[in-house]
């Protein structure tokens, strides 16, 4: 389904990875791993069409994803190192509106259940900058429960989270994949998912 | 259908941070008010004065005022990375792009357009002068609206973004500035105001049809 070619990354004059390729299929997870500044985030952002690559193509479904534009965008979830909330909207309002951002409006009900299934079902009402960073990270990632994207592309999703988070994040990746979904994900700690995550090591 | 669901909602969502911060979201009218009111103060009462001088003045205050919250208009999504959201959205780009410019309009231009008579009034500037300046204020503030827009695009991301919006958007403000004050200026003078309002027209209609694609391709490169 996703498949990459030759990546190169250069930023300035440095070249912070070349000919990194891989093929994800459905079902398949990929856990991208590096020392700090080895080019995961930058790798993330070429896959998911923010940023394009100094060479090398990236395809889904056998078309480059350039040319697909909003088709590959529906079926992609980002979240990146920034959660993607507005401090002055409450974890609801956020919730609703990235739901809206992504072609799938949510009544309030469904958004309420969705933020107690991630574990921020008492703090709805609060307005982002009040929450915890767990909290906030928390209300980032409920978008995992609504979401039709068939990849997911997350940066760093346990940064933040407490115990039990790690484990709904695990639960939710793996309810994914089984589905027949694909993730990539950076993480410096392991996932605690059952499914299993081909590595892919930067700098090495 | 979604796609027009997702434009009203980031439009909701601007609008809806605007009324979060009311000081912020206020400033420019009141800029314009004091702006407009500092004049005919430092001037001294000179009817005759002040009438000749009345459009040029409202114009460009209302041109500045538009330009005070133009920095912060991708600058926040930027920081908080609801940018990069708006960006992967399956929706188009240029809608969303689109409905930011909206909500940047709505919160700091109409305000402008509706304390424009009540400031007009300190100039002596007569009541069929004032409509035409509503007119040329409701065409016009759009085009600096989009314009700006644009300018707040490509600085993004920029150190000391704000002078350089400011550096790239005067000049580009020109054209509405000069066609919108001209039409104020045209109807004082008896020579009628349709041509300077239908070239401001064309600007806005212009504006309307280009800025929301070079906003969207600047936004891109800015995230890149």
């Amino acid at each position: 389904m996703l498949a990459a070619t030759a990546l190169e990354c250069v930023r300035g004059e440095r070249t912070l990875f070349s000919g990194v390729s891989f093929a994800l299929a459905a079902g398949a997870g990929l856990l991208v791993q590096g020392a700090n500044g080895a080019g995961k985030t930058s790798l993330l952002r070429i896959l998911v069409g923010l940023a394009p690559p100094a060479e090398g193509t990236v395809a889904w479904d056998g078309q480059p994803i350039r040319s697909l534009g909003e088709a590959f965008r529906r079926e992609v979830l980002w979240c990146g190192h920034s959660n993607g909330l507005k401090d002055d909207l409450s974890a609801l309002e956020n919730v609703r509106a990235a739901a809206a951002l992504a072609g799938r409006p949510i009544a309030e009900a469904e958004a309420r259940e969705v933020l107690a299934r991630a574990g921020v079902g008492a703090q709805a009402e609060l307005p982002a900058r009040s929450l915890s960073q767990g909290q906030r990270r928390r209300t980032a990632l409920a978008r995992l429960l609504f979401t039709r994207a068939k990849l997911w592309v997350l940066d760093e999703p346990v940064a933040a989270l407490d115990a039990g988070g790690v484990e709904w994040l695990a639960a939710a990746l793996d309810r994914h994949l089984a589905a027949g979904g694909l993730a990539v994900v950076t993480s410096h700690q392991l996932l605690a998912t059952r499914s299993r995550f081909d590595p892919l090591r930067l700098g090495a | 259908m979604s796609a027009a669901a997702a434009a009203l909602g980031v439009l909701r969502r601007d609008l809806l941070l605007a009324l979060r911060r009311k000081s912020d979201a206020l400033a420019p009218v009141f800029f314009f008010v004091i702006v407009a009111s500092l004049f005919p103060l430092g001037i001294g009462p000179e009817p005759e004065l002040l009438r000749r001088i009345g459009p040029g003045v409202l114009w460009v205050g209302a041109l500045l005022a538009t330009m005070l919250a133009l920095a912060r208009l991708f600058a926040a999504d930027y920081e908080d990375g609801t940018l990069e959201q708006l960006a992967l959205s399956p929706e188009p780009f240029v809608l969303l792009a689109a409905a930011k410019v909206a909500a940047h309009w709505l919160v700091s231009g109409l305000p402008l357009i509706v304390a424009a008579p009540v400031l007009a009034l300190q100039y002596g500037l007569p009541a069929d002068t004032i409509a035409v300046l509503v007119a040329s204020l409701l065409l016009g503030t759009p085009v600096l609206s989009l314009v700006g827009a644009i300018g707040a695009a490509l600085t993004l991301g920029v150190r000391g973004g704000g002078l350089l919006v400011a550096l790239i958007v005067l000049p580009l403000y020109v054209p509405a500035l000069v066609f919108g004050a001209g039409a104020v200026d045209a109807n004082l003078a008896g020579t009628g105001a349709v041509a300077h309002l239908s070239l401001l027209g064309a600007c806005l209609v212009i504006a309307a049809f280009f800025a929301p694609w070079a906003i969207m391709a600047a936004l891109r490169i800015a995230l890149e």
